[in-house]
């Protein structure tokens, strides 16, 4: 494998209801960077169908070109079709690096790839870095159920890959009218050669609370000792008109839902503000919320590690400090001015 | 009769395991061993159909011999059989080589009996990945339908098997041909306690071990280490966050603090927001 053939970054550009996702968005952010420390051009990679429109967004966020599969076989998502076109851009184009979000969807296509490529792929990544000189990526997760954090190479094949998580990466300032180099891709792919077919997608409207959206976030931990306990949580989120978040002991007791889960095996929040009770701080969790505007902590541990990663620390009992956070807060506030973001 | 084959992996309990502050490396001695949480989940799932199609389901796993004791909990689960993968030669293997030396595993199991269906945990707690079920699937050339939150319909007669996978925003409804692979979320089923005469059986169980020799056309370049192309240079504890100020006070006043910090973020309150 000659390593020089290998050249540019490129993002799998997901879309969303007609959009471009904001993941993909954010990782040309992240792209940016990385191909600007190499000097080499930024791709974006759009399958689908009646997409070509996308491009302009791509360009605006900062991608040099774009390439483009618009077929009515890309009309859904499906792993053996997207695949096959990533698989033959890769090979007609040879890039240096991919990076696609850590999606349902960008999850599963880039493990596909990275099999027949073969390649290494590092998942989840919440770090990015790579070696002006050598092209090297610097990918960096946490590890081990999120204990430590581990910067992972892949130094004998191209491209490398990554998994990014949404929301840990910044997007660029959209720059309207920004332009770039659109090639547009075709592949010689029949219905017949998919062995998957998709029936029907549900988009669940229900109204979720959607953690990664909020604007406040109060998240409770274990050390609220039962689901009972954790009703403070509930109580201190409905005061401030902020939603709850928890940790990932909390999901697994329980004590509610997966979709309020913050962390590597939940969600990645970016609120104002961030409240983390009865939480002790694993890594894992850490990585999930640092990003927060202002993070304040209630823990009974002194030692807790929350408290090396929060603006604000309260050693105490959450039973004793957090009735009283509620009650002040309304006295403050008696009208209940609060909005309910 | 479907033949159906769950693959499962041995970890340690990462909520358990420690860290050495001065040295910033784990002490796994502190973690027990356990089957991986998800792999339950696929294990169960596995026994659920089977019970509605008939057929059997078979373990394998990959990992030193003490793993053993992960299988027997798949036959306690209810799972038939259990096969394992157990040699020097795969250790140090990462998604890429650790799908590879499974796939050629799940090949010898097809030789005693074919394979309609496999069917991973969504992810191990040590790796978090997520990556080597589609890479045993793509290594296989069957589809691969990963977060899968719901079984249809397996119809192993028209060769088709119909599942709800898990989206950002829903779901959507998939149909595949068999043989396929299905990464399992963990809110696909509840495992539920083992049964008597399970635990029994899986007391008196001894697996099918497997060294590298056993396994056909095996290309030891792709096993282990060397068939890994990502490689851990760096591991290291996170970079703090600047600030941390701990309030000092009686509660009182420490949520006094807190209230004007929260109050100084107008923004937040408005109330024509």
């Amino acid at each position: 494998m000659d390593f020089k053939d290998y050249r540019g970054v490129w993002v799998f550009i997901e879309e969303k209801e007609g959009e471009v996702a904001s993941v993909s968005l954010e990782l040309l952010g992240a792209g940016r960077i990385l191909a600007d420390k190499r000097g080499v051009e930024l791709a974006g990679i759009l399958i689908g169908e009646n997409n070509k429109h996308l491009a302009n967004t791509v360009y605006e966020y900062g991608a040099d070109l774009v390439y483009v599969y618009d077929q009515p076989i890309f009309k859904n998502y499906r792993t053996e079709s997207y695949m096959k076109a990533l698989l033959a851009c890769c090979e007609d184009h040879k890039p240096e690096i991919i990076l696609f979000g850590a999606t349902s969807t960008g999850k599963d296509l880039a493990s596909a790839i990275a099999t027949d490529l073969p390649t290494g792929l590092t998942a989840d990544t919440t770090e990015l870095d790579v070696e002006a000189d050598t092209g090297l990526l610097l990918a960096s997760r946490p590890a081990f159920g999120g204990n430590i954090m581990a910067t992972i190479l892949c130094k004998k094949y191209r491209p490398q890959m990554a998994t990014v998580r949404p929301k840990v990466m910044k997007a660029l300032t959209r720059e309207i009218g920004r332009t770039g180099k659109l090639i547009e891709k075709h592949i010689s792919l029949n219905e017949t050669d998919i062995r998957t077919k998709v029936l029907e997608i549900v988009r669940e409207t229900t109204k979720k609370v959607r953690i990664d959206e909020a604007d406040i976030v109060v998240a409770g931990g274990k050390g609220l000792g039962s689901a009972e306990g954790f009703q403070l949580i509930h109580h201190l989120a409905d005061v401030l008109g902020g939603v709850v978040g928890a940790s990932r002991d909390v999901v697994e007791a329980g004590w509610i839902e997966h979709h309020h889960q913050v962390g590597q095996t939940g969600l990645t929040v970016t609120p104002k503000l961030y409240f983390a009770i009865g939480i002790s701080g694993a890594i894992q969790h850490i990585v999930g919320m640092r990003n927060s505007g202002t993070i304040i902590a209630i823990n009974i541990d002194p030692d807790a590690a929350i408290f090396q990663s929060c603006h604000y620390g309260i050693v105490g009992d959450a039973f004793e400090i957090v009735p009283l956070l509620i009650e002040e807060f309304k006295n403050a506030l008696p009208r209940s001015g609060v909005s309910h973001v | 009769m479907l033949h159906i084959v769950a693959c499962i992996k041995q970890v340690p309990d990462t909520k358990i395991i420690k860290m050495n502050p001065k040295t910033n490396t784990m002490d796994r001695s502190s973690a027990p061993a356990i089957l991986n949480p998800y792999d339950a989940h696929a294990v169960e799932e596995a026994v659920r159909i089977r019970d509605r199609y008939g057929g059997t389901v078979s373990v394998i796993t990959m990992g030193p011999p003490p793993a053993v004791k992960a299988i027997k909990k798949c036959i306690e689960i209810g799972a038939d059989e259990g096969y394992m993968i157990s040699d020097r030669a795969f250790a140090g293997a990462d998604t890429l080589a650790t799908s590879y030396a499974i796939t050629k595993a799940i090949e010898k199991i097809s030789e005693i009996k074919p394979v309609d269906l496999i069917i991973c945990g969504k992810m191990t707690i040590d790796g978090d990945t997520g990556q080597v079920g589609p890479g045993i699937a793509r290594r296989l050339d069957i589809p691969p339908l990963t977060s899968v939150k719901k079984v249809v319909e397996v119809n192993k007669e028209e060769g088709y098997a119909i599942v709800q996978r898990k989206l950002e925003d829903g779901y959507e409804v998939i149909q595949s041909s068999l043989p396929c692979l299905f990464s399992v979320e963990k809110t696909i089923n509840e495992v539920p306690y083992s049964s008597f005469p399970n635990m029994l059986k899986a007391a008196l169980y001894h697996p099918t071990i497997w060294s590298v020799n056993d396994l056909n056309d095996i290309d030891r370049k792709q096993l282990g280490l060397k068939g890994s192309p990502t490689i851990v240079s760096k591991v290291w504890a996170p970079a703090k966050p600047e600030g941390g100020k701990i309030l000092e006070g009686h509660p009182r006043e420490q949520v006094g603090q807190i209230l004007s910090v929260i109050l100084e973020k107008k923004e937040l309150f408005r109330e024509d927001a």
